[in-house]
C-alpha cells in the first residue's frame, strides 16, 4: 500500500513553534517526524551576568510554564553558593508553583486540549436541559444550571451567526473521531468560557509574592516579599486573605469542573486509553520539597525511572546518565556526530544543512529539528505529568494511587489504559487535583509559622559577592508541568562563566538518535497503534501531539559571538 | 481603562443589540431596514435581508502572528480584565489566526490566516509578538517552513496597522541582547511603510494590549505615540514619578537589603537595585492582573523591561542605577546626601530631562564593552556593597 507524506505545521494550540511530519498508510500512521523550528540562543547571553540576574534570563525561556526556569535557576545558584532559603521563602515558592501547575494545567484542558475532542459546532444543536442534567450528575457546581448553558449557546449561535468562526475558523468540524453528544460538547465550551476568567483570578497569587504574572520576579536566597502583618506594602492579614481565597476557587474549579469533565469526556474516548503510548520509559526529577530541596525525601512528588512500562520497579535517577546525541538535529560536535555526550561535556554547534525555506518535506533529510535527542542509560524518556504519576503510583504515593485508581474505576479500565494519549491527558487531571488540594497545606504552614512568629523570607548572608568562593558551581532540579528539568551553573570570579538547562520538552520531541537511533518521545507516540483517517484534517495527531503539552520555546541552543562554538552552555 | 465607545462592535454587540439598548425596539428596527431596501431599489420584500446583514455587522478581524517568543505575551493577554479575552475573542475582535487559541492546525490553519488578509485586504489589524531572527536567511524561526520575515513580510503589506506586542517584537528583547546569536530585531526594522505601535515590555501589561486595541477599533485610529512608538496614554510617565514608594524615595528611607526592616515597612527599593528611575511604564498606574500588585508593589526592584535594551542597559538588575542617570544631580547622591531636604518636583523635573542622555550613555557603555568588563561594571552599579 502507498504511503502518503502528512505534514502539520504549524502545530497550533501549544508554546511555540511544532511541526509533525508523518506517513500515513491505510488509515495508520507509519512513521513520525517531530520537528522544533525555533532556536534563541539566550543562555550564551548570560555568560557573564551576574549570577543573582540568571533567574530572570532564563524566565524568558518560557512565557506559559512561567516560573519553572526561575525557581530552578534560583536553585541552581542556591546549591553553588550554599544558600539554604527560609521555610517561609519555601512554602511561597511552593505556593507559586503549585498555582502555576493547577492553572497551566487547567488552560492546556480547557483552551489547548479540548477542542481536539470537544465540537463545538455541535454544541451548537446541544440542548440546554440536557446540558444541565448531565452536568449535575457529575458535579455540584452552581453554575451547571439550563440557564446558564442556554445564555453560553445562544452566545455561541449569535457568534457563529455572524460567519465570522475567528479561532474556530477551519477546525475539523463533523469530523467522525469526534465522540461527545451535542449536550456534552455545550458543557464544555461553557467550561472553555468559564475556565478563561477562572485562570486570571487564581494565577494572581503569583501576583502578590511576586508582583506580576506571566514573569514574576523571584530572588536568589528567598523571595522578595515581605511578610509583615502590620506593614501596607507587605504580605499582612489582607493579602493572606486573598491568597487563601484564590486557592479555595482554584481547589472547587478543579475537583467540581476540570475533574469531572476530564472523566465523563474521557468515558466517551476509551480506545484512545491504547493509542499513543510511545516510548514505555518514564523520567521524574521529582518536585515540591516539603523542607530544603535538598532533602529529596521531603519531595511531594517522589523521582525516579520506569523503564518498559514496569511499574514493579522504580528505577533511581542518576543525571550522570544523561546523554545528547545529535545524529538527527542541526548540530555537529567536534568529535564526530554519532557519539553522546553527557551535558557537562556538551557542545552545541549548529549547524543548518536543511532544504532551503520554504520546506516542503523534512522527513526525506536525515536531519530535521533544533532539538537535540537527550537519552537516559541510552533510552529516549518521556517526562511530564504521565511520569511523575507512574512513578508516585509505583512508589505507593496514597493520593496519587486513590486519585488513579478513580479515574481507572470510573473508565472500566486497569493501569496498562495508562501508558497511552487518554493516560497522559487523565495523569494531568490527576496530578491538578492533587495539587489543588496541597496548596491548602502549604498555605496553613505559611500562616501557622507566621503566627508562630516566623516572618523570615530571605537568607542575607550569601547575598553579597565578596561572601562568595572565587569558583563554584550548583545544579538546580526542578519537575515543571511538561516535566524535569535541570539548570546547570558555573560561576567564577562572582559572574557566569557557564549556565546550561535540560528541558522538558527536549526530552519530549526529541528527534530520534542515541545508540539505538530509537525515536524520541512525541515520534514513538505517533507510531504506536495509531490512526489517521484522513490526512487532510489530521485530528488524531493533534489528540497525542497535544496529550504532551509541547512547550517548545525550550527549544534553543547556544552559539557565540563569533559564531564559534562554546562548550557546555546550553539551553534547549 | 476602556474608553466609552460609539460603534457597536467595540462594545461586543451586533447592531440590533446596540440600537436595542438604546431604546430602539424590534419594530422600529425592521421599519428601519424596510426604508433602507426602499431606499436601495430592492423593494420592501428585501428588508428581511437588510436587516440580517445589518445584524451579522463584521467584527473587526485581527491576525496575530507568533515570531521568536516565549508565548509569554499571549499570556499577558489572557489576564485581561475589561474586557476579557473571552469578551474579546468572541464579541469585540474576530481572531482569525492565532497559534496559541486557533482550533485549526496546519495547513487549515494557514488556509485561515490566508483567506483572512485576502478578505480584510487593507482592513485587518496585525498583532505580532516575538522577534524576527535575520541571520542565516532567518532560518532560525519558522512557521509552515517559510521564515519568520517572510510571514511578517507578507501579513504586513496589507494590514491596516500593525501592533508589536511586547519587547520582543518591539526591539528584539533578550535574543537580541548582547551578543544577539541569531541577528533578532523586533518588528519596526522590517515593517517600515506603515504605523507601528510598540507595546513594551516584558511582557506588557494585559490591559495595555486590550485598551490599545480598543482604542483603534473605537476610535478609528492609534493612540498618541511616544518617539519610541508606545502609547502615551501607558508609556507617558516614569515609574519614578507615580511610584506607591515615591515618599520614602524622598524621605530617605530605603531598603539596605531585601526582608530588611526598611523592606518590612515599605520603603523605597532604589539602593537595591530598583530601575524605576529609568523606566517608562504604567505599572505603578494600571498595575497587574486585575489591579492585584506590580514588581515594586510587591517588594522587587524593577527591572526596567519596558526599556529598549534593558537586558543590558538595566543589568546587573540588584546594582544601584550609576549617579550619571540623572546627570550633576545625581538620584545616588539625591538618596545618600539630600534626603528630604529637596522638593521633590524640583528633581523629578531635572531627572526626567536629563534621563534620555544619562540611559544612553549607559547603553552606549555597555554596548561597547567586552564580556569580560562586566564584574568591573557590576561593581560600579552595586552601590551598597
Amino acid at each position: 500500500m502507498a504511503r502518503t507524506k502528512v505534514v502539520v505545521d504549524p502545530i497550533t494550540r501549544i508554546e511555540g513553534h511544532l511541526r509533525i511530519e508523518a506517513q500515513a498508510e491505510g488509515g495508520r500512521i507509519a512513521s513520525a517526524w517531530a520537528s522544533s523550528t525555533q532556536f534563541r540562543g539566550i543562555e550564551t547571553i548570560m555568560e557573564g551576568r551576574d549570577p543573582r540576574d540568571a533567574w530572570a534570563f532564563t524566565q524568558r525561556i518560557c512565557g506559559v510554564c512561567t516560573v519553572v526556569h526561575a525557581v530552578a535557576s534560583c536553585r541552581a545558584v542556591e546549591d553553588a553558593l550554599d544558600i539554604k532559603i527560609p521555610a517561609n521563602a519555601n512554602l511561597i515558592r511552593n505556593l507559586i508553583h503549585g498555582m502555576q501547575f493547577v492553572q497551566d494545567h487547567v488552560m492546556h484542558f480547557y483552551h489547548l486540549h479540548a477542542l481536539d475532542w470537544v465540537d463545538v459546532v455541535s454544541a451548537l444543536s446541544g440542548d440546554p436541559a440536557e446540558a444541565a442534567r448531565i452536568a449535575a450528575s457529575l458535579s455540584p457546581w452552581p453554575n451547571n444550571s439550563a440557564t446558564y448553558f442556554g445564555a453560553v449557546k445562544d452566545r455561541l449561535k449569535k457568534f457563529v451567526g455572524t460567519g465570522q468562526l475567528g479561532i474556530f475558523t477551519n477546525g475539523y468540524w463533523g469530523h467522525p473521531a469526534y465522540k461527545l453528544p451535542p449536550a456534552v460538547n455545550l458543557m464544555a465550551v461553557a467550561h472553555y468560557l468559564e475556565a478563561l476568567d477562572w485562570q486570571r483570578d487564581v494565577i494572581r497569587v503569583h501576583t502578590i509574592f511576586g508582583g506580576k504574572n506571566p514573569h514574576p520576579n523571584f530572588l536568589v536566597g528567598g523571595m522578595a516579599s515581605t511578610i509583615n502583618l502590620e506593614g501596607t506594602a507587605t504580605i499582612n492579614a489582607e493579602r493572606i486573605t486573598e491568597i487563601r481565597g484564590m486557592i479555595m476557587r482554584a481547589k472547587k474549579f478543579v475537583e467540581q469542573v476540570y475533574w469531572p469533565d476530564l472523566a465523563a469526556i474521557a468515558g466517551f474516548y476509551k480506545e484512545w486509553a491504547a493509542i499513543g503510548g510511545g516510548t514505555g520509559n518514564f523520567l521524574t526529577a521529582g518536585e515540591f520539597p516539603e523542607n530544603d530541596v535538598r532533602d529529596l525525601g521531603s519531595l511531594y512528588f517522589p523521582r525516579g525511572i520506569i523503564v518498559g512500562k514496569d511499574l514493579a520497579h522504580v528505577l533511581p535517577y542518576d543525571h550522570r546518565k544523561v546523554q545528547e546525541y545529535i545524529n538527527h538535529s542541526w548540530y555537529e560536535y567536534a568529535g564526530g556526530r554519532e557519539k553522546g555526550l553527557h551535558p557537562f561535556e556538551g557542545e552545541t554547534t549548529p549547524k543548518y544543512d536543511g532544504p532551503p525555506t520554504p520546506w516542503q518535506y523534512l522527513q526525506d533529510g536525515e536531519k530535521y529539528t533544533w532539538m537535540k535527542a537527550p537519552r537516559y542509560d541510552g533510552k529516549p524518556m518521556e517526562v511530564g505529568p504521565l511520569a511523575r504519576m507512574l512513578v508516585a503510583y509505583a512508589s505507593g504515593h496514597a493520593e496519587a494511587k486513590a486519585q488513579v485508581g478513580e479515574l481507572l474505576g470510573k473508565l472500566g479500565v486497569g493501569p496498562a489504559a495508562l501508558f497511552s494519549t487518554l493516560g497522559r491527558t487523565g495523569a494531568r487531571g490527576v496530578e491538578t487535583v492533587l495539587l489543588a488540594r496541597r496548596l491548602e497545606h502549604w498555605f496553613d504552614q505559611l500562616v501557622a509559622r507566621i503566627k508562630g512568629g516566623d516572618t523570615q523570607t530571605f537568607n542575607k548572608t550569601k547575598w553579597e559577592p565578596s561572601s562568595w568562593p572565587s569558583t563554584a558551581e550548583g545544579y538546580g532540579y526542578l519537575d515543571a508541568p511538561r516535566g524535569a528539568l535541570g539548570h546547570w551553573v558555573k560561576i567564577k570570579h562572582g559572574v557566569i562563566e557557564k549556565y546550561q538547562c535540560v528541558v522538558p520538552s527536549t526530552w519530549n520531541c526529541s528527534p530520534r538518535g542515541g545508540p539505538e537511533g530509537q525515536p524520541g518521545p512525541y515520534e514513538a507516540a505517533l507510531m504506536d497503534n495509531h490512526p489517521l483517517v484522513d490526512p487532510a484534517r489530521p485530528i488524531e495527531i493533534l489528540r497525542t501531539i497535544h496529550s504532551f503539552d509541547p512547550c517548545m520555546a525550550c527549544g534553543v541552543h547556544v552559539l557565540d559571538a563569533t559564531g564559534r562554538e562554546i562548550t557546555r552552555v546550553r539551553v534547549q | 481603562m476602556l474608553s466609552p465607545s460609539l460603534s457597536p462592535q467595540a462594545e461586543g454587540l451586533d447592531l440590533r443589540a446596540f440600537l436595542e439598548q438604546r431604546g430602539v425596539g424590534r419594530r422600529d428596527f425592521l421599519t428601519f431596514c424596510t426604508q433602507v431596501s426602499i431606499a436601495l431599489g430592492l423593494g420592501e420584500a428585501a428588508a428581511p435581508r437588510v436587516a440580517k446583514a445589518l445584524e451579522a455587522a463584521k467584527r473587526p478581524p485581527v491576525l496575530w502572528l507568533q515570531l521568536q517568543e516565549c508565548t509569554g505575551c499571549v499570556e499577558s493577554v489572557t489576564r485581561t480584565s475589561e474586557p476579557t479575552i473571552g469578551d474579546l475573542v468572541l464579541d469585540v475582535i474576530s481572531l482569525d489566526y492565532s497559534h496559541t487559541l486557533m482550533a485549526a492546525a496546519g495547513t487549515a490553519a494557514e488556509n485561515a490566516f490566508q483567506k483572512s488578509m485576502k478578505d480584510n485586504k487593507g482592513k485587518y489589524l496585525l498583532i505580532v509578538t516575538g522577534s524576527v531572527p535575520l541571520k542565516d536567511n532567518g532560518i532560525y524561526t519558522t512557521v509552515g517552513g517559510r521564515t519568520a520575515h517572510e510571514l511578517l513580510t507578507e501579513a504586513a503589506k496589507d494590514a491596516a496597522a500593525v501592533v508589536a506586542l511586547g519587547a520582543c517584537a518591539h526591539w528584539g528583547n533578550i535574543q537580541a541582547s548582547r551578543p544577539n546569536p541569531t541577528g533578532a530585531v523586533g518588528v519596526s526594522a522590517i515593517v517600515t511603510d506603515k504605523p507601528v505601535v510598540n507595546i513594551a515590555g516584558c511582557p506588557p501589561i494585559g490591559d495595555v494590549v486590550t485598551a490599545t486595541v480598543v482604542h483603534f477599533l473605537t476610535f478609528g485610529r492609534l493612540p498618541e505615540l511616544d518617539g519610541d512608538g508606545r502609547p502615551v496614554f501607558a508609556y507617558g510617565k516614569r515609574i519614578h514619578d507615580q511610584c506607591s514608594r515615591r515618599a520614602h524615595f524622598d524621605a530617605g528611607q530605603y531598603v539596605e537589603k531585601f526582608d530588611d526592616d526598611g523592606a518590612r515597612r515599605g520603603w523605597c527599593l532604589y539602593k537595591v537595585g530598583c530601575k524605576g528611575p529609568a523606566t517608562y511604564s504604567p505599572c505603578p498606574i494600571f498595575q497587574w492582573n486585575g489591579h492585584t500588585s506590580w514588581p515594586i508593589g510587591a517588594g522587587h526592584p524593577c527591572l526596567g523591561c519596558t526599556e529598549r535594551g534593558f537586558w543590558d542597559a538595566m543589568t546587573p538588575f540588584y546594582g544601584r542605577l550609576p549617579a550619571d542617570v540623572v546627570g550633576g544631580f545625581g538620584v545616588e547622591r539625591y538618596a545618600d546626601t539630600i534626603g528630604a531636604a529637596v522638593a521633590a518636583g524640583a528633581v523629578a523635573g531635572i531627572a526626567t530631562h536629563a534621563l534620555a542622555t544619562g540611559v544612553y550613555q549607559i547603553r552606549k557603555r555597555k554596548q561597547e564593552a567586552p564580556v569580560a568588563d562586566q564584574p568591573q561594571q557590576k561593581g560600579d552599579g552595586d552601590g551598597q556593597d
